[in-house]
């Protein structure tokens, strides 16, 4: 808890500030913002290596990288929320001491996040209170922004998620920032409120302002940003000036030296390969699906038998994808269906009674932690009320052992699964639908945070459980591993299914491509199921 | 790490001694139960005798019992405030119902309350996400209400503790209470249901990670109603047998013991937080509390300078024990 202090609360202290006169034209620095070097260490993990942004006066500049690549450290950094462990950081030429979001708000940098900023008990003016924004600044821009008839009274948890977006813009225009930092502020959005977001942006600039923009919308930066600076494993490769065919560049930026490898990755394939049947009738099949905003229509077929990498940059629609289709969310519109059959899902219970099982990333969401391994793989077995009664143990310890060997847990520790490494837990997930058996596995991002050699091992269960004719659709992060692990790839960019890749097309460069809206839909009808028969990896066996 | 297995080199004496104080929580339980009697023994050299142990036993069947409740709903992350009021009322209608329709219609009369309040709970904690602090405690409050008005209904009836319980209830037979009788089998029951069957597994999962056993089929409702039903039930039972024991049906006979049943089930093991413990462990709960109020009472202190003394140690008793069973 930090005090309010006098220079916040005293309007004669604001001339002071040095947002209140800025002096654009005479300053000798063109540069608003110069970050160098930036170095940030968590313990013996790198998350910058050698990060640098310059933002001139008066540019819309967009910040780039993969998932993992260290935007987000460094926005944070930026705005004072963590410290670097070494690097410059010049405000206006001069050396910035910002230690919080406050601090930053001060200095005239004034961020807009990803998840809404409002408390939702709070009305929207006492929202304003909190951070002392003007209210008729406020309104001007909120009007100005597209939203007509906002009550200021309203609660913010009653407010739509879009237009909640739009309010934390219109604060932190209200700010009157030098720096404008903006993290996915169209993700949210419909088109009509995305575009006038996108004029006002614009607009800042006029008037000497700059604009820090991330966005996974390729087609945004080109059109609004003047450059864009590209970060890959914690450093930045390249600044790149906006102009016909950049994006190219910034993809090739982002990929870096992996569009040579992924080649010779492509023949260390492991595991055992299948026959799928592409005329076969779907074991899982989505039409039309869509929750909210996030998912907006997504139609595939999970054939028997095969692997299908689900891609998507992070808040695509695939954690509501994953929920629909596992029974833990109703989908606002669409249909699934489990062999032919039209299914409606109204709990989890309802998926595993068709073979629909998921296995979620977050292990801490999947695993009883303080409950053993053996326990934690029979959970299923007891699930419906006719189960309730004594135990089977001998049906149950035969496929518990089957599954345990299958995935050679190390069962050393078995007697909590909290004792066990992360990626024990994760096969200690696996097992469990192994031992219950399931003819659809919906993995999502398995391999997260975990060592090399059990993810090797997770890719071959992956293709055993298919092998076998066991369904898996697999959402993974590590875009190049797609074509190890998948037959095809679907790729869902901003709700909707962009593209279809089989795994001899889907290695990371075409992945990301598509993943950020690049290619796709217009040079190809989704979905084509039968591009897991011109796969020339998998011969068939 | 358990004693099966071999140990990884780098565990630390401590370390180990902990993980095993951990896997088997109902060590230093009984250790203490040993040297509180020692220490009884000391002050009153003569006073465990088998006469003691019966009626220490005699005693700690009712708290047992509705001990269980605890455990079993704070397995699932839950409480049930409301066994004390169950445990009344089936006492109260036992004991006016028997006059009029004998003893046996009138035991399953006095279990109905136990079933329908057991049956609010699980709805309420389980359907509507009420917690079960609030939810047991409001309808405790209603049956306390309900009671005062049947009390009403059948003042002209008298009342009449049934011979049976009475005979279960203060009974001692070749130097066993009678309790037992009903005790050990119900006991046995409990543990292995925890232990055994597919409902016993639910009860720890869903107090361990309700998610996870969401995304593996459980239907969460499901669980809580039921185990709320049984702990009624129970508190039912404990009622009868404490009527017997006591044979002076009251308004509030049972609400003393609902806080020391929340006590035993927690000096047991059981967390509060859901997903560990065990009914072993609050048997032996229960006990230590009943010699902890002997050890008070031969103290000869005032009442409140007792009470003082009992909330210290059973603080102490549980802060220790939580230290060396946590293996983290």
């Amino acid at each position: 808890m930090r005090w309010a202090r006098p220079d916040r609360r005293a309007p004669d202290f604001h001339s002071l500030d040095p947002r209140a006169a800025p002096p654009p034209v005479t300053d000798s620095d063109p540069l608003l913002l110069d970050a160098s070097g930036v170095v940030k260490n968590y313990g013996a993990v790198t998350a910058l290596r050698n990060a640098s942004l310059s933002v001139r006066r008066g540019e819309v500049h967009a910040l780039m990288g993969a998932n993992g690549a260290g935007k987000s450290t460094l926005v944070k950094i930026l705005t004072g929320a963590i410290r670097p462990t070494a690097g410059h950081i010049l405000i206006r030429g001069k050396e910035s001491n910002v230690h919080s979001p406050a601090e930053a708000r001060r200095a005239g940098l004034v961020s807009v996040y990803q998840e809404p900023a409002l408390i939702p008990d709070l009305d929207v003016a006492d929202n304003l209170r909190l951070t002392q924004t003007p209210v008729e600044p406020f309104r001007a821009w909120v009007k100005e922004l597209g939203v007509d008839a906002l009550d200021l009274r309203e609660p913010a948890r009653n407010i739509p998620l879009a237009v909640l977006r739009v309010l934390d813009l219109a604060r932190a225009l209200a700010a009157e920032p030098d720096l404008l930092l903006l993290d996915e502020m169209t993700a949210a959005l419909p088109a009509n409120l995305a575009e006038r977001v996108l004029e006002v942006v614009r607009n800042q600039t006029r008037s000497g302002r700059s604009v820090i923009f991330i966005s996974h919308r390729m087609l945004e930066i080109s059109a609004l940003c003047d450059r864009a600076t590209v970060l890959r494993d914690g450093a930045t490769v390249g600044v790149v000036d906006m102009a016909p065919g950049a994006e190219e560049q910034i993809v090739e930026l982002m990929l870096g030296e992996k569009t040579g490898r992924a080649e010779r990755r492509r023949a260390t394939r492991t595991g055992e390969e299948t026959v799928v049947d592409s005329g076969a009738t779907p074991r899982l099949s989505a039409r039309n699906l869509r929750v909210g905003t996030k998912l907006r229509d997504v139609s595939f077929d999970l054939l028997p038998g095969e692997v299908l990498g689900l891609v998507a940059l992070e808040g695509q629609g695939q954690d509501e994808l994953f929920g629909v289709l596992s029974g833990s969310i109703r989908p606002s519109g669409g249909s699934v269906a489990v062999d032919g059959r039209t299914a409606r899902f109204g709990h989890p219970a309802d998926a595993i009674a068709e073979g629909v099982v998921f296995v979620p990333g977050n292990r801490v969401e999947a695993l009883c932690m303080q409950r053993s391994v053996r326990e934690n793989i029979a959970l299923p077995f007891s699930a419906r009320i006719p189960t309730w009664g004594p135990i089977r143990r001998r049906m149950e310890n035969g496929r518990i052992d089957d599954a345990i060997d299958r995935l050679q847990i190390d069962t050393r520790a078995q007697a909590e699964v909290q004792r066990l490494s992360g990626g024990n837990q994760q096969k200690v997930t696996i097992a469990r639908w192994i031992a219950t058996g399931a003819r659809a596995v919906l993995c999502f991002d398995p391999t997260r945070g975990i060592d090399v050699g059990t993810k090797r091992e997770i890719y071959r269960l992956l293709r055993e459980l298919a092998a076998r004719g066991t369904s898996v659709l697999l959402y993974t992060s590590e875009l190049d591993e797609v074509h190890l692990a998948c037959d095809r790839a679907v790729v869902i960019f901003n709700g909707r299914v962009v593209d279809t890749l089989s795994a001899a097309e889907a290695d990371e460069p075409t992945l990301v491509r598509a993943a950020y809206g690049l290619t796709g839909t217009a040079a190809r009808p989704a979905p084509d199921a039968p591009a897991a028969n011109a796969d020339p990896v998998g011969p068939p066996a | 790490m358990t004693a099966t297995t071999t140990a990884p080199p780098a565990l630390s004496p401590g370390r180990r001694f902990r993980r095993f104080m951990a896997d088997y929580p109902i060590v230093p339980l009984i250790v203490l139960l040993a040297v509180l009697m020692v220490v009884l023994e000391i002050m009153r050299p003569g006073i465990v005798n088998e006469r003691w142990v019966a009626n220490t036993v005699k005693f700690a069947i009712p708290l047992a019992i509705l001990a269980a409740c605890q455990t079993m709903t704070m397995l699932t992350g839950g409480i049930d405030l409301s066994v004390g009021t169950i445990a009344t009322m089936a006492a109260f209608i036992v004991a006016t119902q028997t006059p009029v329709h004998g003893p046996a219609i009138a035991v399953m009369i006095a279990l109905v309350p136990g079933v329908l309040i057991g049956l609010a709970n699980g709805i309420g904690a389980g359907v509507f996400r009420v917690h079960p602090l609030i939810m047991t405690l409001g309808t405790s409050l209603i049956g306390t209400g309900a009671l005062q008005v049947y009390q009403r209904t059948v003042i002209a009836t008298g009342s009449e503790v049934p011979d049976a319980l009475a005979w279960l209830g203060t009974g001692v037979t070749g130097g066993f209470p009678n309790a037992l009788l009903v005790f050990v089998p119900l006991a046995a029951v409990i543990i292995y249901t925890l232990r055994s069957t597919g409902f016993g597994r639910l009860l720890y999962a869903v107090g361990d990670n309700e998610k996870a056993s969401r995304i593996s089929g459980v239907h969460y409702w499901q669980v809580i109603v039921a185990v709320y039903i049984v702990s009624g039930v129970l508190a039912g039972i404990a009622g009868l047998l404490y009527v017997g024991l006591i044979k002076a049906p009251s308004l509030s006979l049972a609400e003393p013991l609902l806080l020391p049943s929340v006590a035993a089930a927690v000096i047991g093991g059981t967390s509060i937080f859901g997903g560990r413990g065990g009914y072993a462990g609050t048997i032996v709960g229960a006990l230590i509390l009943r010699v902890l109020t002997t050890l008070l009472t031969i103290l000869h202190m005032p009442e409140g300078l007792r009470d003082v003394l009992f909330g210290l140690i059973i603080l102490v008793v549980t802060a220790i024990y939580l230290r060396i069973t946590s293996d983290t």
